[in-house]
């Protein structure tokens, strides 16, 4: 307080000459603190706007190498909740020879109960199949006209939960290849295991994309903003003569850095989404033809806000790799 | 306010530019700074806004040893000395009171401080009223004014200049001088590198030659 009155007497008379290197009270320097942040911010906002042309063309190369990973991290979204859907379970089909009657295949179907790790053992008639494929093939008609039923007779076998073992459930499935009555023997759950370590290494892969293009937008931000550095060069070294800190003069930079990483990862969201959109009638067009329980995936709520975080993150980096590295070497002359 | 202490400076590959300076200025003290072109002005007046710093010796400004200052102490030793450059050194895209506003808004002083003293600094050099101009529309003297403005706005114990008039003619110059000797008159310490022998030789102050990187009048 006793500064501030000092301060106003000082004001109406001849500025006094005094050795005092700072001044203002304290709320005045923490407004003035403020402004300094909301002045970075918004001014190096309408310096980038200022420079459109080139703006918008770093803006375009991020957004791209942005939304090449979240795109790729949607679509493999989207393909686990497909696999998802599909369960996992260790059922074998056992379709059976083509001689063998029905009443020799509930023979048969008695024979599998009495084995202690079969848990379900269902038979599927002739009849049945064809029912099911004419309602579920979209062949219905072709159907009707054939004369004899060709579908085979089917033996649905569903394991004991408790043999999980990928060798037991193998050496189950070589005992029903022998047997007699089968013609062939398939696991329902291998197509499923084949589908899921595929989606582990998209999973995979999707990480390795995402460091390598987000490593990508780190250096294109920091190149950005090198050139920002050059041409304003003249500013920082006039700066540092009148006596700013380090802080002082990042501060503008990082706020740059942030406002590119964030409009591109707005960018991105908008390619992304758009690119969805134009795929969302084809895929469930397709989709419907055979299971309608898939829907296409968009981005979340959560999902934005991450997509948004990270870009502004990588661009604040991104920028301050160079601050760090370059400035440090700007001499005032 | 100022001590220097046998020092020396050595450039890679140059050899020696200053060789055992040693001086002293009081408080209030107003000097010129003389020598033949590369005589070592320029490096003495780096040492001491520690652009760069001493081969040997120290430097003593404000009763702080310049050599053991810490990279993150140099900015705030820089705003204990308003520097004045020859070509001025302004930011053309800003104007006048932006210009003269920078070191307050780097120290951190708000907004209402930033405008009365900016005001109270341009009043002083005269250039009242022309805050909201650029610094391409002025005259040469008007700029370095406007240069000076914001060397003082801070109120810095000590003000160096780097060839303060050398774009400017004699009647400028003595006009620019004459302000120096006001701001002396308030207490801060000024020292002023110039080679306009005749300009210094009317004014009666301290000079400190240089030559060949030694200190031969004091």
């Amino acid at each position: 307080m006793m500064k501030h009155v000092v301060n106003k007497k000082v004001g109406k008379q001849e500025p006094r000459w005094q050795t005092k290197i700072s001044g203002g009270n304290f709320v005045d320097k923490f407004h003035a603190y403020r402004n300094l942040h909301a002045h970075a911010l918004f001014s190096s906002l309408g310096r980038l706007l200022a420079s459109r042309f080139s703006f918008v063309m770093t803006i375009i190369v991020l957004a791209i190498a942005i939304s090449l990973a979240s795109g790729f991290y949607i679509l493999v979204v989207n393909l686990q909740q497909l696999a998802g859907n599909l369960e996992a379970s260790n059922q074998i089909s056992l379709f059976l020879k083509d001689e063998i009657s029905e009443t020799r295949a509930n023979k048969f179907v008695n024979s599998i109960k009495q084995n202690p790790d079969i848990q379900e053992v269902k038979l599927i008639t002739k009849d049945e199949a064809l029912a099911e494929f004419q309602a579920y093939s979209g062949f219905g008609d072709a159907v009707k006209a054939l004369e004899n039923n060709p579908l085979p007779l089917v033996v649905q076998v569903l394991p004991k939960n408790s043999l999980k073992e990928e060798q037991a459930l193998e050496a189950l499935l070589d005992d029903f290849k022998r047997s007699a009555e089968v013609d062939f023997a398939q696991m329902d759950m291998q197509w499923v295991k084949r589908l899921q370590s595929i989606m582990e290494v998209a999973e995979r892969g999707v990480v390795l994309l995402s460091l390598l293009l987000g490593a990508g937008v780190l250096f294109i931000t920091a190149n950005t903003i090198r050139l920002e550095v050059h041409n304003r060069r003249d500013e920082v070294v006039i700066a540092k003569l009148v006596g700013a800190t380090n802080g002082f003069i990042h501060r503008p930079f990082l706020y740059s850095g942030f406002w590119i990483g964030f409009f591109s990862g707005v960018a991105a969201w908008f390619i992304v989404t758009i690119i969805m959109l134009i795929l969302k009638q084809p895929i469930e067009k397709l989709s419907g033809l055979y299971d309608d329980g898939f829907r296409v995936l968009f981005f979340g709520f959560t999902e934005t806000l991450a997509l948004l975080f990270i870009s502004s993150v990588l661009g604040v980096v991104g920028s301050w790799i160079v601050l760090h590295f370059q400035l440090r070497q700007l001499k005032p002359e | 306010m100022l001590k220097f202490d046998n020092v020396s400076m050595r450039y890679p590959g140059a050899g020696d530019v200053l060789r055992n300076v040693s001086f002293h200025l009081q408080r209030n003290e107003m000097a010129f700074l003389t020598g033949h072109s590369g005589a070592g002005k320029s490096t003495l007046l780096k040492l001491i806004a520690v652009i760069e710093r001493c081969s040997r010796g120290q430097v003593i400004l404000d009763g702080q040893n310049l050599n053991q200052a810490k990279d993150r102490q140099i900015p705030f030793i820089r705003r204990k000395v308003g520097l004045i450059f020859q070509d001025y050194k302004l930011l053309q895209d800003r104007t006048v009171f932006d210009n003269v506003a920078l070191p307050l808004v780097i120290a951190g002083y708000g907004h209402h401080e930033v405008s009365r003293r900016v005001r109270a600094s341009l009043d002083k050099v005269g250039l009242l009223g022309k805050e909201k101009k650029y610094p391409a529309v002025l005259s040469g003297g008007e700029q370095q004014r406007v240069g000076i403005a914001r060397a003082v706005v801070n109120k810095p114990p000590m003000i160096l200049a780097d060839e303060p008039t050398g774009n400017l003619d004699p009647e400028l110059s003595a006009e620019i001088m004459h302000l120096f000797e006001q701001f002396q008159q308030v207490g801060v310490t000024i020292l002023i590198a110039s080679h306009d022998i005749s300009l210094i030789a009317q004014m009666n102050h301290r000079i400190l030659k240089l030559d060949h990187g030694q200190l031969v009048a004091s």
